[in-house]
């Protein structure tokens, strides 16, 4: 299994455990692979999962049923979207604004831009 | 509850081959429930610790317990309950088969039934005889084998050396699923790369003992592993990139990265008696 070189690897599962969710690959309400399941199929240190449910879980996004396993919870997709937002904001907008003012592009011209790009996705 | 008291404790062990001294004074526990990395560079002692904690090597002075019972006693209870896959080993005349079968009746916790299934997911015949076995396939039954004999304390050494590339993600993935909460599981290695996001905790040893044993949490609460365009004063190893450095740096801001177990090592190194500090208060 490749990983990205810098994110963590606990945290690089729990994404792809979100966008599981945000497609709707594992509906709200429904069990998900168990830790070792998990470890298993992505060869990594079953403790590494465990951490990547363990973080899920305080976020609210999963929660266990002892002895049954891990289920998605009721509201998860918010959270996640949520969740996602703040990153988008503190992250990708970051390196966007980086990248203009490097580039010498305005905001002007991104605004045209996104305006463009909403009238023809709006055109579809 | 789960129990995390140490398995395996070393307490200011000593040991030499002759003039050669190899551990001046190591002292470091290990946990069940976790897959240990043993790292460190040729020549440091890495197959003589594992030949120690199994029993095949006595310590000069201080000691080694694995389970309760010093490792030099060879105390059945103890023995039963451990194994060591080494780097080279003796395939005997028989077949894969009838070799399980007449070596696990010292291991009570055998489970025949799922090393029939361990082989074929390494595509190892159990009725080819084993010495006519490729190097690979001898290499994957004997793992096979030892995993099955599910004991509290699996020592294996270069596990991956000699595995093709299907394999070694076979390898990855047969671990992960048998490194339950009550083993220990401890891997020594100089392929980092054939076992990254499997080993955790990392041991790193050197000529004059133990550097750290620390869990990947650990270590990425106290560096931080980073590409940047500028070289950081405080940087305990960097190489160059193609756009400025790859490098390990304190973690000042409490951010989490991803722990690169190579420039681990190479920090480690270079920063021998830093990495000492920083780790042993744990």
């Amino acid at each position: 299994m490749e990983f990205d070189q810098h994110k963590p690897i606990y945290l690089q599962i729990a994404d792809a455990i979100c966008e599981r969710i945000l497609t709707g690959a594992w509906p709200e309400g429904e069990r998900i692979p168990s830790v070792r399941e998990c470890g298993v199929a992505l060869e990594v240190n079953p403790n590494t999962v465990a951490r990547s449910y363990d973080e899920l879980s305080t976020e609210g996004v999963i929660h266990n049923k002892r002895g049954i396993g891990y289920f998605v919870s009721p509201g998860a997709k918010g959270i996640i979207r949520d969740k996602q937002r703040n990153g988008f904001i503190t992250g990708d907008l970051k390196e966007v604004f980086r990248k203009m003012e490097i580039l010498g592009i305005s905001i002007d011209e991104v605004t045209s831009l996104y305006r463009q790009y909403i009238s023809k996705t709006s055109d579809q | 509850m789960e129990n995390n008291d140490p398995i395996i404790r070393i307490d200011h062990l000593k040991f030499n081959y002759r003039k050669h001294i190899v551990f001046e004074d190591l002292s470091l526990e290990m946990e069940p429930g976790r897959i240990y990395g043993l790292l460190g560079e040729n020549g440091v002692g890495k197959t003589t610790l594992l030949r120690i904690i199994i029993g095949l090597l006595r310590t000069k002075s201080g000691k080694c317990t694995v389970l309760g019972s010093d490792s030099a006693s060879r105390n059945p209870m103890m023995l039963q309950d451990m194994y060591l896959v080494p780097e080279l080993f003796f395939a005997p005349p028989i077949s894969v088969k009838h070799f399980a079968a007449s070596n696990s009746i010292l291991y009570p916790h055998w489970d025949s039934a799922q090393f029939e299934r361990l082989c074929q997911t390494f595509e190892v015949s159990t009725s080819h005889r084993f010495d006519k076995l490729s190097h690979g396939q001898q290499k994957k039954a004997l793992i096979a084998f030892a995993l099955a004999l599910n004991t509290k304390v699996l020592l294996m050494d270069e596990p991956s050396n000699g595995l093709d590339i299907p394999s070694k993600t076979t390898l990855r993935r047969v671990i992960s699923e048998c490194a339950t909460e009550d083993r220990v599981i401890v891997i020594s290695t100089h392929q980092v790369r054939d076992l990254e996001n499997l080993i955790d905790p990392i041991i790193i040893l050197d000529r004059s003992g133990l550097v750290i044993n620390a869990s990947i949490q650990q270590i990425s609460s106290k560096l931080t592993f980073t590409s940047s365009q500028t070289l950081d004063q405080e940087a305990y190893w960097s190489e160059s990139t193609l756009n400025g450095y790859y490098q390990v740096v304190p973690n000042r801001e409490g951010l989490d990265s991803r722990v690169n177990l190579e420039a681990l090592f190479n920090a480690a190194l270079r920063n021998k008696e830093a990495f000492k500090t920083m780790f042993n208060g744990k």
